[in-house]
């Protein structure tokens, strides 16, 4: 009933509109009338449904400047008065053009759509853009509508006739070629030129269409609905072979990145180090932190975070190094408990002095979105800049371990700590910065992994396994064997993925475990053993 | 001599003294809470001790529960298992609570279960879970499928037009069972066993983009995609993270998640993830005076204006008050008397309506579909006119279709099989 009566309502509002004294132009205010008004403000969803759909039909400039408002999210209601504003840069303005009685930001409240209303909105404003003089908008607004063909055939043509622009023009081709194939009393002639237009074209509307085609009893239109299915098809795997590997990358670096920390405090020293993944936590902890205190500048929090997750986490690496682990070498079952131990207070302590939830951290923009490498083919930015910080890390530890006094002092106290002692190298302190390094670049992958997974106080244990998997499979002791080791094993894991759509993920990973602990058996050392000395200990 | 007395005197005060006080505690009425404190669940858990403790300071302050004091016994049973039976057994046999409120996963609340039957404890348990399953001995204030899954589903069919579904959740019971009862239900409603794709991940699942990328795959066959999500806790952040990166937003490719609350939404920058929904009994975001008023008074408790509200702490909500209501009822915190008094009782919930406990305990809920705003929040899209009875067993699964749970004369049954005509078994 209610129903009714808006729509009764709704069919009159283009007379209302044009009687209303104070009707004027976008921009300057616009008028509504009282009962539109009143739907547009309701907390009811369909209500609101109705409203759209009137202005929809109304099609005015105004209604046109309104829904795009609405569509945009910037139209409020302010609760007390039913009073509809404008958000705009510098403050809520009156849609009527009078002053804001109190446009408090507590008392306005966004008038909401959903995705179906939203999309309705698009497509009216898309359609209505067709006929803008901006060749640009004119390009977007046709290739908007390639994926939802709804327009007239007959508008379409005439449109087409007129426009100028090769790119527009050529995207309403396509679209009639679209319309053509869902037309069931199309001729055959043109159901062939139809075919032939969209063999390049991958949007899935009309690759359905095509497919609805292939089982034409016209042998001529079923075959080459077949070849242009079968083109598409064939790019499709080429792209999700691609994709794969660029996956398999993607993990394996982020394997290498969580366990290359691991590589020198278990590989080089020795150590089992429980708390390695709250190290990691640290470091995501850190970007939090450094974007709590630098707020509307993510991006250089982000930065910063990099220098200082290696500083926080190095510097809690060196105090449990002191306070714990020194007193336990030689005893690897000690350490491991108390290193257990170590990981529990800390994740405990995050509960209770953060948050026992997750912290939301910001994605800096630079790492957000897509890098377009063909038409059907994208990389995620953030996933790319992980590969290369990854490589980055590698190549620093690989340096310092190589080319540095420390890593020199390192190497030698693990070879023989005795005869390293004996020539002036100071053991104990070489162990303290040692381990302060390995827990430093585990706190550099919790930056990274900030940007994949949560951050929060369990962020450690998921990655405690997966990192000495991969510096177990590498080979203990070998910096190469980690790098090695994480990208055979991420890259695996993808190509195992498929073989079960149900629940590959947890097969390929079972998989993964079964397989390196067979390896392990037939190469106790490892993908990379050490050669000499060290090696026989 | 003098001292001598004096010390005595001293003595049987602090006896007498402490013998009071001792009394007090005696006399007030214990109310247990078992919600994880740490561990994996405590990022869930904790808020809901919160929220109870919140219930029960309220109540005491009202003249608490037939002339006593609540008092909260807070255990933390640590999101291990085991530790959650032997902590509601020590609840119930050595602090003798009279009701329990606790549990979050459906696996600790199986495991607590033979405890509470054995005891004969009384257990609210406030989250959306899988159903099938009604004991005597719990209130299930959270919804069952038919008061969240099939609603959403309906709205993706009906409103939206969504023809492919991808029901993506976490390996464990509840999307398990919750993705057998909605595949059976699409299946009714004419969708083609093709158009569905079932994918199952780890718990805390991390490495989103193969199975993103399938789903992307799967919803650029042409027709209209949907996920429906009942992916779990930790592993929501980097599934909704590697879809934004992959350029998949709700006018795509919606998700709709049915483990996705506002909580959960305060550790994930939301400003791509507007327009996706959620199904559930209670917003933050629903505007009304009951609703208003509980937030203020939560901020006020938490002291904190930014701690969120969210669907299971509305679920204790209406599983305290209607406690309490059958406590003062029966005038008694007896089990078998609450319980006898507790089944037809109604309460206010928070969204404008009424919770009524009905013979299965399950309680009516409306249910809601909210989409995600850049603010963290949820805005409704779309409502049941009414409240909708909980079903403890599905209508849509043909192992369950038949049974029935009243916990009334003359039935007194978790599952009554309607065709057979008896009774088999107790719970499930």
């Amino acid at each position: 009933m209610i129903r009714h009566y808006f729509r009764l309502l709704f069919m009159l509002l283009p007379l209302l509109w044009a009687a209303a004294p104070g009707s004027v132009l976008a921009g300057q205010g616009i008028y509504l009338p009282p009962e539109v008004k009143a739907s547009l403000s309701s907390l009811n969803v369909n209500e609101r449904s109705v409203a759209i759909a009137a202005l929809i039909q109304d099609n005015s400039e105004e209604a046109a400047a309104l829904l795009s408002a609405l569509q945009g999210g910037v139209l409020y209601v302010q609760r007390e008065e039913n009073e509809l504003y404008l958000q705009g840069p510098d403050g809520f303005t009156a849609l009527t053009g009078t002053e804001a009685v109190n446009p408090e930001r507590g008392r306005m409240r966004r008038v909401g759509t959903n995705i179906r209303q939203r999309d309705e909105i698009i497509r009216f404003l898309n359609i209505r853009s067709l006929k803008h003089p901006l060749a640009e908008t004119r390009r977007k607004a046709s290739a908007a509508l390639l994926t939802a063909p709804d327009i007239e055939p007959a508008t379409l043509r005439g449109l087409l006739a007129a426009e100028e622009d090769t790119v527009t023009r050529n995207n309403y081709t396509k679209i009639l070629a679209i319309k053509t194939l869902s037309d069931s009393g199309a001729g055959r002639a043109e159901l062939l030129a139809a075919l032939r237009e969209l063999t390049v074209l991958h949007t899935p509307e009309a690759q359905q269409l095509i497919r609805a085609r292939r089982a034409s009893s016209d042998p001529q239109i079923a075959q080459s609905a077949d070849r242009a299915l079968r083109q598409t098809e064939a790019t499709i795997q080429h792209i999700a072979l691609f994709e794969t590997i660029f996956f398999g990358l993607s993990l394996g670096s982020v394997l290498v990145l969580i366990a290359v920390g691991l590589a020198i405090t278990f590989g080089v020293m020795g150590v089992i180090n429980m708390a390695h993944g709250e190290m990691v936590m640290l470091g995501a902890y850190t970007v939090w932190g450094l974007q709590q205190l630098l707020p509307g500048q993510a991006d250089l929090a982000f930065v910063l975070a990099i220098p200082a997750a290696l500083l926080v986490a190095g510097a809690t690496g060196a105090l449990i190094e002191r306070t714990v682990i020194r007193f336990l070498y030689g005893r690897p079952l000690e350490t491991l408990l108390a290193t257990f131990g170590v990981s529990l207070i800390l994740q405990q302590l995050a509960r209770t002095l953060i948050s026992p939830m997750n912290r939301a951290v910001e994605t800096p923009a630079f790492m957000s979105g897509m890098w377009q490498i063909t038409e059907h083919f994208s990389i995620t930015c953030g996933r790319m800049y992980i590969i290369v910080f990854c490589l980055a890390v590698f190549a620093m530890i690989y340096l310092v371990m190589r080319h540095t006094r420390l890593g020199l002092s390192v190497r030698a106290v693990t070879q023989n700590r005795a005869m390293a002692r004996a020539v002036g190298v100071n053991s104990s302190r070489v162990d303290t910065l040692t381990f302060a390094l390995g827990s430093g670049v585990a706190g550099m992958a919790g930056v990274a992994l900030s940007q994949l997974t949560n951050v929060g106080p369990n962020l450690g244990q998921s990655y405690i396994v997966d990192s000495f998997m991969v510096v177990v499979f590498g080979g203990v002791g070998n910096l190469w064997g980690t790098l090695a080791g994480g990208l055979i094993i991420g890259m695996v894991n993808k190509f195992l993925e498929p073989i079960n759509p149900i629940n590959g993920a947890i097969l390929a990973k079972i998989l993964i475990m079964a397989g390196v602990i067979l390896f392990i058996q037939k190469h106790p050392r490892g993908l990379f053993p050490q050669k000499g000395r060290a090696a026989v200990q | 001599m003098r001292f001598m007395k004096l010390a005595i005197a001293l003595v049987t005060l602090g006896v007498m003294l402490g013998g009071v006080t001792a009394r007090a505690a005696e006399n007030t009425i214990k109310v247990g809470i078992l919600h994880s404190l740490s561990g994996t669940m405590a990022i869930s858990e904790t808020t809901l001790k919160d929220a109870m403790l919140m219930f029960i300071d309220e109540q005491n302050k009202r003249g608490g529960l037939l002339g006593q004091k609540l008092e909260a016994v807070v255990v933390d049973p640590a999101s291990d298992w085991p530790m959650f039976a032997e902590k509601a057994r020590a609840l119930l046999t050595q602090d003798k609570v009279a009701a329990v409120f606790g549990c979050w996963t459906s696996v600790s609340r199986k495991s607590v279960l033979p405890v509470f039957e054995e005891a004969n404890g009384l257990l609210f348990y406030p989250v959306q879970y899988e159903g099938q399953e009604s004991s005597r001995n719990v209130i299930y204030t959270g919804a069952a499928p038919n008061q969240q899954a099939i609603p959403a589903v309906d709205y993706l069919l009906k409103e939206m037009g969504i023809k492919r579904f991808v029901l993506a959740g976490t390996d464990y019971v509840f999307p398990r069972t919750a993705n057998k009862i909605v595949e059976a239900y699409l299946l009714r409603q004419g969708v083609a066993q093709d158009d569905i794709m079932i994918n199952y991940t780890p718990f805390g699942y991390a490495d989103w983009q193969s199975i993103v990328a399938d789903i992307k795959r799967f919803g650029s066959a042409g027709r209209k995609t949907a996920v429906i999500s009942t992916i779990n806790g930790d592993a929501n952040v980097p599934f909704y993270k590697e879809l934004v990166n992959q350029g998949i937003t709700a006018d795509l490719i919606p998700v709709m998640a049915f483990s996705v609350g506002e909580e959960e939404l305060s550790g994930i920058d939301t400003r791509p993830l507007a327009g996706h929904l959620a199904a559930w009994n209670y917003f933050m975001s629903v505007e009304t005076p009951e609703n208003e008023a509980f937030i203020e008074k939560w901020h006020a408790f938490v002291n904190d204006p930014k701690r969120v509200t969210n669907d299971p702490m509305e679920a204790h909500y209406i599983g305290f008050n209607l406690w309490v209501k059958a406590v003062e009822k029966a005038r008694s915190t007896d089990v078998d008397d609450v319980l006898k008094a507790i089944v037809g009782l109604e309460v206010p919930n928070l969204t404008g309506g009424k919770a009524r406990l009905l013979p299965n305990h399950h309680i009516t809920k409306p249910v809601f579909i909210g989409e995600i705003t850049e603010e963290g929040q949820f805005q409704v899209v779309w409502q049941t006119p009414g409240e909708i009875p909980g079903d403890a067993w599905s209508d849509y699964l043909p192992e369950s279709q038949d049974l029935e749970a009243d916990w009334t004369a003359p039935l007194n049954c978790g599952n009554y099989n309607l065709k057979t005509k008896t009774c088999g078994g107790s719970g499930n």
